[in-house]
């Protein structure tokens, strides 16, 4: 078997830019541009100096137009045992009915033998941006008694839409914008024991960190008091840490100083401990998500009770692009690169195995 | 039966008071085992449950201990309260249900309620039975997660299989992960699932006082119960309560409408401990001593090692047993036979042989005899002989006698002359 090298990190493609929530750089003093906005962009340090306002920065808003009228895709896949709220939480990201429960709901669904992957798409539209999401369900992992290897199938899956994307890829006449079903984000939903990661949870994460991005959150974290939540986080990432499982954020994939500063404060607070919920309840003259016990009220999007506004922040309002690109440059390549390197094992595509376009009879 | 009223006061009211007074003195024996996977709470529960410290702080943790295989450990302690020594046995169950593949997770907790069974049964049938300790498993109690929607596979497996060896107690853990609509609908879920399966968890005994029975109605209205376990104490509105604080709020553990901890911890020690005690020893151990014991009349082997279900019904089983004991008295019949014959053959040869002896001793006998007198006869003989010699002699004497005289006589004759 070739040694399967991760190619570099290409230089991040033009489209799409990365958000602009850059601190207004102060390298260029002398642009009188309305804004400090995408200077960035074009390169760190002294540039020549410019006489007048030329227009260059402008391309994000060609670009932030572009991408509205063509939307995105993501796709989310979420695993974990039966009943650690996977679903609801999905559904509290989101703001509306996104999981496969919602549209075939029954409370007493046998689970399954075997575990299933089954997808439910959804058109959410903001502020004028379209996003295809997709959510992607694994009933049955982690339920049965003899739970070995129960993430074959979602690796599999996972492979098959590199698979999928490779051969759109390097058809002659390709399509202009290739549908993208593959997995940019994993959540793992780890149980609130409070003692340590289980045998299942660490040989899935380490089956599968190299192929897709994982983000473990800690499920029904209203289980834990702040200190045993404090401890219980420790107690996984020293594990992780000790099983050389890598989750998303990757360190190897920090480009620069700004990039790991905002993603070790990110990574000191993995795993999120979340709590998911889609009803509402009145609080202080406010209608808030939450979860009414008989001792109070647990608020989701408040961050003194869980951290369910950090995640929503981290994974939506920051990094989802990252997550788009990582999978795209480094997982996807990876694959594409095993792929077209051992052209023997698997099934060959039409002719030589080399970066040519082939045509697809 | 005749029901004679009494005309004084005699005094057998007292009798209650005796049974006690020597059960106070003899001390209370319970063993509790809990069952379920990491992390649901189980040490916290027991540690709350008997308000002290079972598993110190310092108990090796799950996250301490290798999940290799599943593991039964008890601990014993002896606490006392107003006079009652309890010795309290704790069996836990860690890494149960914790690894990958779970299959047979469950035959370590069924090997270790069969030992204590057996042992009971061994010192049962002991000449000397003083000092027989009663350390079978009186209560299981099984931690179910609280996931909201039923029972696992491992759950239900569990369960089935332990249903009719000890007395099982589904309890929801952690419970205060739930609110009470969700707990509602996952308590009636898993009623639906353990009547489905048809498992046979503990069931409160029926009382005919009217005030318990709707005490007991409304626990079996709860089951299975939701617990929350915790020792430490927190502060609410000046009371000073167990419970977990957390940011919006405290759960407390004692409060009934906050789950349904005082509930267990009634029915488990107050009121029904006793009773757990009896149905073990009633039902639970009953099974399996006729199973036990059936099993090594049939065969002469012990066959308890092999645990399959016994699919007889009694009266085929009767009809079996009565058929072998029918076999096994002809086996016996023929075998007594055998050895009478032996017997006699053996005797008849000695008959014989002594016979033949005898015929020899009579012969030599005989011959000795013979013997004898032919040496009589011989001497006799002899006798003859020496008698007829002397005879002879003494007649040739009187002879010759005669003949002297006769000369003589001539001779004077005769001789008158000379």
């Amino acid at each position: 078997m070739s040694e399967i090298v991760p190619p570099e990190v290409r230089p991040k493609p033009a489209v799409p830019a990365k958000p602009s929530h850059v601190a207004p750089p102060s390298s260029v003093p002398f642009v009188p541009s309305p804004q400090g906005t995408g200077g960035e962009g074009q390169g760190s340090g002294r540039g020549s100096a410019l006489f007048g306002y030329i227009g260059i920065d402008t391309i994000i808003e060609q670009m932030r137009k572009k991408t509205m009228k063509t939307g995105f895709d993501f796709n989310i896949m979420v695993v974990g045992q039966s009943g650690l709220g996977k679903s609801t939480l999905v559904n509290t990201l989101f703001k509306s009915q996104v999981s496969r429960r919602s549209t075939s709901w029954s409370r007493d669904e046998k689970i399954p033998k075997t575990v299933e992957i089954k997808s439910v798409s959804h058109v959410i539209e903001e502020g004028g941006v379209k996003m295809k999401l997709t959510v992607i369900d694994t009933p049955g992992f982690g339920d049965q008694i003899n739970n070995e290897n129960c993430w074959e199938p979602i690796s599999k899956y996972i492979n098959e839409q590199y698979e999928k994307f490779l051969k759109e890829e390097v058809n002659i006449a390709r399509k202009k914008r290739i549908p993208d079903t593959r997995v940019h984000c994993c959540l793992y939903f780890i149980s609130p024991t409070g003692h340590s990661l289980r045998q299942l949870d660490i040989e899935f994460m380490k089956h599968l960190s190299r192929v897709v991005n994982i983000i473990p959150v800690i499920a029904k974290s209203d289980t834990l008091t702040l200190d045993e939540k404090t401890e219980f986080k420790q107690k996984v990432r020293k594990e992780l840490e000790a099983c050389g499982i890598e989750c998303y954020p990757q360190k190897e994939f920090d480009e620069d100083m700004e990039d790991k500063s905002d993603n070790d404060k990110i990574r000191e607070a993995m795993p999120f401990a979340v709590v998911g919920s889609d009803k509402e309840y009145q609080a202080n003259a406010k209608r808030i998500l939450g979860r009414k016990t008989p001792w109070g009220v647990v608020e989701v999007e408040n961050p003194n009770h869980c951290e369910f506004s950090l995640l929503r922040d981290f994974m939506i309002r920051s990094h989802l692009q990252d997550l788009k690109e990582v999978t795209h440059n480094i997982h996807y390549e990876t694959y594409r690169a095993k792929r077209l390197n051992d052209n023997g094992g698997l099934h060959p595509i039409s002719s030589s195995g080399q970066d040519t376009q082939e045509s697809n009879l | 039966m005749k029901e004679p009223n009494l005309e004084g006061y005699v005094g057998f009211a007292n009798l209650p008071n005796q049974v006690y007074r020597k059960s106070v003195k003899r001390g209370f024996e319970f063993t509790l085992m809990v069952v379920g996977e990491s992390g649901l709470g189980k040490s916290t529960l027991i540690n709350s449950l008997f308000l002290t410290d079972l598993y110190s702080k310092d108990y090796p943790g799950p996250s301490q201990r290798i999940k290799k295989t599943v593991q039964v450990e008890q601990s014993k302690v002896l606490i006392k309260e107003g006079g009652v020594q309890l010795t309290l046995t704790i069996v836990d169950t860690p890494g149960f249900g914790d690894a990958v593949d779970n299959s047979n997770c469950w035959q370590p907790v069924i090997n270790y309620i069969d030992s204590k069974f057996e042992d009971f049964l061994n010192a049962e049938s002991r000449v000397n039975r003083r000092q027989m300790p009663d350390n079978r498993v009186h209560c299981c109690l099984y931690f179910i997660a609280p996931s909201g929607h039923g029972l696992k596979p491992l759950d239900i497996e569990f369960m089935k299989r332990l249903h009719d060896k000890v007395n099982v107690i589904p309890l929801i853990a952690k419970a205060d992960t739930l609110t009470p609509e969700e707990c509602q609908l996952f308590k009636k879920q898993i009623m639906k699932e353990i009547q489905e399966h048809k498992i046979k968890i503990y069931e409160f005994p029926d009382t005919e006082d009217d005030e318990d029975s709707k005490l007991i109605r409304k626990i079996k209205e709860k089951m299975p119960l939701a617990v929350v376990g915790s020792n430490v104490v927190i502060e609410v509105n000046g009371r000073k309560v167990r419970g977990r604080q957390y940011p919006w709020g405290v759960a407390e553990v004692e409060n009934g409408e906050h789950c349904d901890f005082t509930v267990l911890r009634n029915m488990l020690i107050r009121t029904h401990m006793q009773d757990l005690k009896d149905v073990t020893n009633n039902v639970h151990y009953e099974n399996y001593r006729s199973k036990k014991l059936a099993a090594v009349t049939c065969n002469g082997i012990d066959t308890t090692k092999n645990k399959g279900q016994l699919t007889k019904s009694p009266l085929a089983q009767m009809e079996e047993e009565r058929r072998e004991h029918v076999m096994k008295m002809k086996k016996m019949e023929t075998e007594m036979e055998q050895v009478f014959e032996m017997k006699v053959k053996e005797k008849k040869q000695k008959l014989k042989d002594s016979e033949a002896e005898l015929e020899r001793r009579h012969e030599q006998m005989k011959k000795n005899l013979e013997a004898q007198y032919k040496e009589l006869e011989e001497k006799r003989r002899q006798f003859q002989e020496e008698k007829a010699n002397w005879e002879a002699q003494q007649r040739i004497l009187e002879q010759q006698k005669l003949d002297a005289s006769k000369t003589m006589e001539k001779n004077k004759k005769k001789g008158k002359i000379f």
